[in-house]
């Protein structure tokens, strides 16, 4: 039992380790929202390998003319992509060098603005759902290619919908700041309009005035 | 073939589930090895190096498997990083329907300012965690250590804050104030660890792909249902704004005439009296 013992823990080992490179070989790649203050740049960074096809896709949701500045370096400090103001953008890029490439947001050219971005980094292609899917030697069924258009078709319409769903919360974000304004803007204008006319017309004490005529007309 | 291929899968975890009862069973009195107990484990944060601990103890012959397992632990699968300063906060929003679940996972490393690197691992590093929800209460709030994984499920759909912060002490007499972050945050269906899932309800690739699908479609309807309350209301805050204008604007107008009138009024009597008119 003592040598068995081992043979099978090692056994174990090994696919404790099949289970974790299963982990490790999930679709690289970063989706995330964040609030950019102003006059503020925020980098991130991410460790790509040589000959892989990385996407960066970003929008300005929320704060200002909703615009910002990108810029995309490679492990060498060679700017690849470079922007200013722009509302949203998609950029493609095969690596050509392994290494760590940054990717920065600047929202230095504002000065009171915070700006919400919303970025998505993916990195390569995605990964089958079970490893040894990868590797297969024979053509797919008709079930399993049935599966892959299917699941191909789903990815669009998430995709579209994380669009659509962009698109709603700057509109949205566009409408509560109008109703925002509105509404303080006219109780301002009447606690400020309404006194104004009457203190004017009790302050005339001589004949009617252009000043009285003006403010009657308005 | 293919049905070989899943025989051959359900042959393995037969055979795991044989190896960990025969060790249950044989060897009551010795530490249990670190293979068997709970191998879903095996990459918690921290627990990478107890078991290696274990092992090198134990047995000599396991240690290059339980090396190569702490060395993935420690390369960790999360890509992208970024840099935050000591006590800086660094928010993230996920706009999200309601139950759906959140996952995320983050590394940290400490800048050592003699080797002008970063320190691969960090113990003792701590990281604050709190996530709000749309209306601002506090769903989570907790400390984790250098590494971490956090999980929440949505129960009202919007715009969470997840927010990061570093509150320990010891950065400002090491780290020369820096930080470097690994974050990977999963939503939803990618939340999802199908090979994990295949081996617990043990599927076939066809099954796991329908699987796959009907998670996908799922989080679409969901998407769907937050994408009409998203928009109900928008339409109430553009109706509102439209009911604000106009009675403003009826207001205004009202409080002009009234105020001309008085204003006339009181003129004419001034004017009367002075014998003007």
């Amino acid at each position: 039992m003592d040598s068995a013992a081992p043979r099978s823990t090692s056994a174990l080992l090994l696919l404790l380790l099949l289970l974790l490179l299963l982990r490790a070989e999930r679709t690289r790649g970063a989706e995330l929202t964040f609030e950019l203050p102003d006059s503020a740049k925020q980098c991130f960074h991410e460790d790509v390998e040589q000959g892989v096809k990385f996407s960066l896709d970003y929008q300005v949701i929320t704060g200002g003319h909703y615009d910002v500045d990108c810029y995309v370096e490679d492990p060498l400090g060679n700017t690849i992509y470079r922007e200013t103001k722009k509302q949203y953008d998609s950029f493609t890029h095969r690596a050509e060098v392994k290494g760590v490439y940054q990717f920065c947001f600047s929202n230095e050219f504002s000065t009171f603005s915070h700006k919400t971005i919303y970025f998505d980094f993916q990195v390569g292609d995605e990964p089958p759902i079970l490893p040894d899917m990868g590797n297969r030697v024979t053509a797919l069924t008709q079930m399993e290619s049935a599966c892959v258009t299917i699941h191909e078709a789903l990815k669009t319409v998430i995709d579209s919908q994380t669009h659509y769903r962009l698109r709603e919360a700057q509109d949205r974000a566009r409408a509560e700041d109008l109703n925002n304004r509105v509404s303080y803007w006219s109780i301002a204008s009447t606690d400020e309009q309404t006194p104004a006319f009457c203190k004017l017309a009790q302050s005339v004490a001589g004949a009617p005035s252009a000043s009285v005529m003006g403010s009657r007309r308005n | 073939m293919r049905t070989l291929r899943s025989a051959v899968l359900r042959g393995q975890e037969d055979r795991r589930r044989a190896v960990v009862t025969a060790h249950a069973r044989s060897a009551p009195g010795r530490t249990a090895s670190p293979g068997s107990e709970a191998p879903a484990r095996a990459c918690a944060p921290g627990e990478g190096r107890e078991m290696a601990g274990v092992g090198a103890r134990g047995r000599l012959v396991m240690g290059w498997p339980v090396l190569l397992l702490l060395a993935l632990c420690a390369a960790g699968a999360r890509g992208l990083y970024f840099h935050i300063g000591e006590t800086e906060k660094r928010c993230f929003i996920e706009e999200i329907p309601d139950e759906t679940m959140v996952i995320g996972n983050y590394r940290t490393q400490m800048w050592d300012k003699q080797k002008e690197v970063f320190l691969p691992s960090t113990p003792g590093l701590g990281m604050h965690v709190e996530v709000k929800d749309p209306e601002g209460k506090v769903v989570l709030s907790r400390q984790y250590g250098s590494e971490g994984r956090f999980t929440f499920t949505s129960h009202t759909p919007g715009e969470h804050q997840i927010c990061l912060h570093s509150n320990s002490t010891r950065m400002a007499l090491f780290a020369g104030g820096r930080l470097r972050v690994h974050l990977d945050i999963q939503v939803g269906e990618h939340a999802n660890n199908y090979p994990e899932i295949a081996a617990k309800d043990k599927l076939t690739e066809l099954q796991l792909r329908a699987r796959q699908l009907l998670d996908q479609v799922e989080q679409i309807q969901k998407e769907q249902d937050y994408q009409r309350y998203r928009e109900e209301r928008f339409r109430l805050t553009s109706e509102s704004t439209n009911q604000r204008v106009l009675w403003w604007s009826i207001a205004q107008t009202v409080i002009l005439i009234l105020t001309g009138i008085w204003q006339m009024r009181h003129l004419k009597s001034f004017f009367e009296a002075k014998k003007l008119v």
